[in-house]
């Protein structure tokens, strides 16, 4: 049985090279890989762990439902609060502070309002150079029910 | 050991009636379906967004605010706004600009034929030529629908960067790793939508989950002819535009 000698020589270095294997596999791969397909359990994790800067529509009505209320069913219903007041989040955290700056309406209005030849035939638009004479925007038109 | 016709046939049984179950209790128990603190459950979701060309308005809000939600570095765009102008009869060559990526409005063209505005950002595609490039695993398919990125696993070679038909990838400047939008995966998965929705001042943009049988998405697709980014590419395109001009690229 000399023979036999070899093949057990040769099946222990087999063997010690599929657990170097292993153990090297194991690693190398990071924890989760494979879960959901080829990449990294984690990265969803990392993806989803993000500060929040806008705090959303609803998170304003909590306090502030009168703004909400006044803007009803108007032409401005449907436009988020911080479209105009900007990210709120940290307003919304600290219970009301920072306290936000209250937009410039000759600055803000015209953001949506110039006109433009692109924009959609039927969105209201003025020309605002010709049509304000140096007045406030909000003095005829309040934001929260435009007219 | 003899079986009888009786006992496979009980066996049989008694295993076809076990299998789900067992398929249940380990999926239990491999905590597959687990949940996230905040309830979220990744089986349960499918994101995709809905672009209203008739609403658009140019305005760049979304820019802005992407920009501010995600830290997008200055100079670079995870979505952006381009204006088209499709001059006399040539629609192959439209005039598309998009100056800061939108962000602070469009210049009136005074445009004379057909013009209007294009929201653009990652198509969050089925067979997302992206992910087939990446060769280390870094960017992929995730199960409720989004193409994402893992920063602690890129290298920053740039192949996906090259492969997205629709260049909504870019280098982070800083990290040197790749960045692009992620439909504001730490938003959505709260329950809130995305930033570029919430501040799009005329609802052109809207987030969809297409798993929710309530969601108006599928109205949506119903009712209108709607259209994707260079369909011949078959990406599965998820960002769907109503009002699509052909001369859109």
């Amino acid at each position: 049985m000399k023979e036999a000698g070899h093949i057990l020589r040769l099946a222990a270095l087999f063997a010690i090279g599929c657990a170097v294997f292993l153990v090297a596999r194991h690693q190398i791969v990071p924890s989760g890989f494979g879960k959901y397909g080829h990449y990294r359990e984690g990265a969803l994790a990392d993806n989803r762990a993000h500060p929040i800067k806008y705090a959303g529509r609803e998170t304003c009505a909590m306090c502030h439902d009168e703004a909400i209320t006044a803007l009803g069913k108007g032409k401005h219903a449907g436009v988020g609060c911080e479209a105009c007041h900007g990210p709120q989040s940290a307003h919304a955290v600290g219970g009301g502070q920072p306290k936000p700056q209250l937009p410039v309406a000759l600055q803000l209005c015209v953001v949506c309002h110039e006109a433009n030849s692109s924009k959609p035939k039927g969105f209201p638009q003025v020309a605002s150079k010709q049509h304000y004479e140096g007045g406030d925007c909000k003095a005829c038109h309040p934001p929260h029910q435009p007219k | 050991m003899d079986i009888t016709r009786r006992d496979f046939l009980g066996t049989t049984k008694k295993l076809l009636l076990l299998t789900p179950a067992a398929a249940a209790f380990l999926a239990e128990l491999s905590g597959e379906e687990a949940k996230l603190d905040s309830g979220y459950r990744l089986a349960d979701h499918y994101w995709a967004m809905s672009i209203d060309i008739d609403k658009c308005i140019g305005c760049g809000n979304c820019v802005g605010a992407c920009a501010n939600e995600n830290g997008v570095p200055a100079g670079f765009y995870r979505t952006w706004v381009e204006q088209y102008d499709v001059n006399g009869w040539n629609d192959e060559r439209p005039d598309v600009d998009s100056p800061e990526g939108g962000m602070h409005g469009f210049p009136d063209r005074k445009a004379a034929g057909k013009s209007f505005f294009v929201p653009k950002l990652c198509n969050h595609c089925e067979h997302s030529p992206c992910v087939q490039v990446c060769p280390v695993g870094a960017t992929f398919e995730s199960p409720d629908g989004l193409v994402l990125v893992d920063k602690d696993y890129c290298l920053g070679c740039r192949y996906c960067v090259q492969a997205c038909p629709y260049g909504c990838r870019f280098i982070d400047p800083q990290s040197q790793v790749v960045d692009k939008c992620t439909f504001c995966y730490h938003r959505i998965s709260q329950g809130l939508t995305t930033a570029c929705c919430e501040t799009c001042p005329t609802g052109a943009r809207t987030l969809a989950d297409l798993k929710n049988p309530d969601d108006p998405i599928h109205e949506f697709l119903r009712e209108n002819s709607v259209q994707v980014l260079k369909p011949h590419m078959a990406t599965g395109s998820k960002v769907y535009y109503k009002s699509l001009d052909r001369s859109v690229r």
